[in-house]
């Protein structure tokens, strides 16, 4: 009994000191960074490994406001946060349909367009998209196109130029799929020709009867682990995200990244600032930050996703801006379709169906 | 008699904020529609699907095969275990992956099962070309074991190790053989330890849901990943407390079937 009180004090007394240090250095930090702005703070809601942790560091020391920096694993995720409200966060970063069903459940505040000294900045083909009319609740962040992430060690570039490729009975057993709804039957949609917004029943059911005839060849459908495993050679092709994708390739050289041919998804994520948001002005701030062009070039860098700012673009090595995959000319997405909120009852109704596709591989 | 009771406060707040609570809070939600009207719609549509009903088949079998291969390997470990001189030591040694994190555990497999990992290494030097580990069930059912399988060995051994060694050293002196000892002195006495080594590893197993994805990349689909769908990318609360009802359910019905039984010593 004795030896116990005396191990539950001597932890008490190692948090506490660990604890007195961590302030020790905090405050030397704000010390550091000068003027006595101590109580300035601002909270920053983002993906995972979404920003290059030197540009908040550098943001704290210019403005003197310190970041608290949470993340999250899918806009859904992110969602039923925000929507639950116990957190009041001042910048989030949704996808674009999910901007939209924000904005329709009055969760985002309009966006006052002159405190954005960085507008001008961005390429103009990405701003005014129907998920937000004007940019009047949101600026984009990053953007891309989802398509196939191959292995030149057992794919050949000509065998995975279009979406219906995947099902080439050569590929068997050789396919990882993002899991998500929307995506999996976003290119079985477009491999049809249809909309990836679509709310027909017959075209869901025909794109669901198409992803059953592929199931031969997916051998998973996971989520971020993806890039490991194509890193390692687990997988010859993998159905995503461009941004995964040039993470994927800085790993491994022998993967390749392909916008299929016959249109894609066009995806954007995007600054938004809460409508129950705390420190709004300090907010803009960082938008602002985030979007000198210097700032943004570095961030894309860091990150390897493709920048919407078109003067950071110009910033960035040729090397980068180069590749078409990532930087696509505009005939290379000129069909491309970008994700609209579906309603509950739809989206029960697509993800019915992706758990009956998953359900039946075997 | 008023002391006792005020010693269980503590307790019975806990029991009514983190376990009753919820529990009629998931019931109540589980009879709610989208647009938070009572009904019974949520029950039709999981017990009307195909595809639920064979997710709940999935649940169950898996978790049913997870715990007959954790049992077939931890009676014998415990039995061994209990006749070793250092047992505690020993003990030690199968707790200590407990404290490790679950989800570190399972990349730790990522690396073994792979392609080029450990496994296919080994099965190379034994002359056969390697094969896909990751992403089949047998896999699955394997990680699943192995991370189920200290809790089914710990109660076991805590019920042989309480054994009277004199029961057993008279069943021999009484000429039983070494298979009749155990049949009729052993495995009687620690059916205790069996039945909360079952519960231990069979209700978890039921709900399990990381590793179906991690491992068997999706090809083992259980009520876990549909409740996760619900509750995050639906947002149809109702079907999602709906399929926890039913695992609870399953739950107090594995709790049924294991309890202790109450006329010991009879013959």
């Amino acid at each position: 009994m004795k030896k116990l009180i005396y191990a539950a004090l001597g932890i008490l007394l190692a948090t506490g000191l660990l604890a007195l240090g961590a302030k020790h250095f905090e405050n030397a930090q704000s010390a550091a960074t000068g003027d006595g702005h101590s109580g300035k703070v601002l909270n920053i809601y983002n993906w995972g490994a979404y920003i290059d942790p030197a540009l908040i560091t550098k943001f704290e020391k210019q403005t003197g406001i310190k970041v608290n920096y949470d993340t999250f694993d899918s806009n859904e995720a992110m969602l039923t946060k925000i929507q639950q409200g116990g957190t009041s966060y001042d910048i989030t970063v949704p996808s674009d349909y999910t901007v939209q069903k924000m904005k329709q459940l009055g969760l985002l505040q309009k966006l006052d367009h002159r405190k954005l000294t960085t507008l001008k900045y961005y390429d103009p083909f990405i701003m005014n998209r129907a998920f937000d009319p004007h940019n009047a609740y949101s600026v984009p962040y990053f953007w891309g196109t989802l398509g196939i992430t191959y292995n030149d060690k057992y794919v050949k570039a000509k065998d995975v130029q279009t979406w219906n490729d995947l099902w080439n009975p050569k590929f068997r057993n050789d396919i990882m799929l993002t899991d998500d709804a929307r995506d999996v039957f976003g290119f079985a949609l477009i491999s049809m020709h249809k909309s990836v917004n679509t709310t027909s029943n017959a075209d869901l059911l025909a794109a669901k009867g198409k992803l059953d005839a592929l199931t031969p060849n997916v051998k998973a459908i996971a989520a971020d682990e993806i890039k490991m495993y194509m890193a390692q050679d687990q997988a010859a092709i993998a159905v995503g995200y461009s941004g995964d994708a040039s993470e994927m390739i800085a790993e491994n050289s022998h993967l390749h990244y392909v916008i299929p041919k016959g249109g894609t998804n066009l995806w954007f994520d995007n600054l938004v600032i809460p409508k129950n948001a705390k420190h709004v002005a300090a907010a803009y701030k960082f938008i602002n930050f985030i979007n000198e062009p210097k700032n943004a070039a570095q961030n894309a860098e860091y990150i390897g996703y493709s920048t919407p700012n078109w003067a950071a673009k110009k910033l960035l090595p040729k090397s980068i801006t180069d590749q078409k995959e990532f930087y696509p000319d505009d005939d290379m997405i000129k069909g491309d379709q970008v994700y609209t909120n579906l309603s509950q009852y739809k989206t029960q109704q697509y993800n019915d169906l992706y758990l009956e596709f998953k359900m039946n591989r075997h | 008699m008023k002391n006792r009771l005020f010693y269980f406060i503590p307790y019975s707040l806990w029991l009514i904020l983190f376990v009753g609570a919820p529990i009629v809070l998931m019931l109540g939600e589980s009879f709610l529609s989208i647009s938070h009207h009572f009904t019974l719609a949520n029950y039709q549509d999981f017990l009307g699907s195909g595809t639920y009903l064979q997710m709940t088949f999935n649940s169950v079998w898996y978790a049913f095969l997870i715990t007959l291969i954790t049992l077939i390997v931890s009676f014998p470990t415990a039995l061994f275990l209990s006749n070793l001189k250092y047992k505690q030591f020993w003990l030690l040694l199968i707790i200590l992956p407990t404290w490790i994190n679950l989800l570190l555990k399972t990349y730790a497999f990522i690396g073994l099962l792979s392609k080029d990992g450990s496994i296919n290494h080994f099965i190379e030097l034994l002359g056969f070309a390697p094969q896909q580990l990751l992403f089949t069930e047998a896999s699955f059912v394997l990680v699943a074991a192995y991370i189920e399988i200290p809790f089914m060995i710990l109660p076991i051994f805590n019920s042989i190790n309480e054994i009277d060694r004199s029961l057993i050293n008279a069943s021999y002196d009484l000429g039983a053989t070494k298979w009749q000892t155990f049949r009729r002195v052993i495995l009687p006495l620690s059916a205790d330890g069996i039945r909360a080594g079952i519960q231990a590893v069979f209700i978890p197993s039921l709900s399990l849901f990381m590793i179906t994805r991690l491992i068997g990349g999706n090809r083992v689909i259980t009520l876990g990943t549909a409740i996760e769908e619900h509750f995050l990318v639906t947002q149809n609360w109702g079907l999602g407390s709906t399929i926890g009802v039913v695992l609870i359910i399953a739950m107090i019905i594995t709790m049924a079937l294991t309890r202790e039984r109450k006329k010991r010593g009879r013959k």
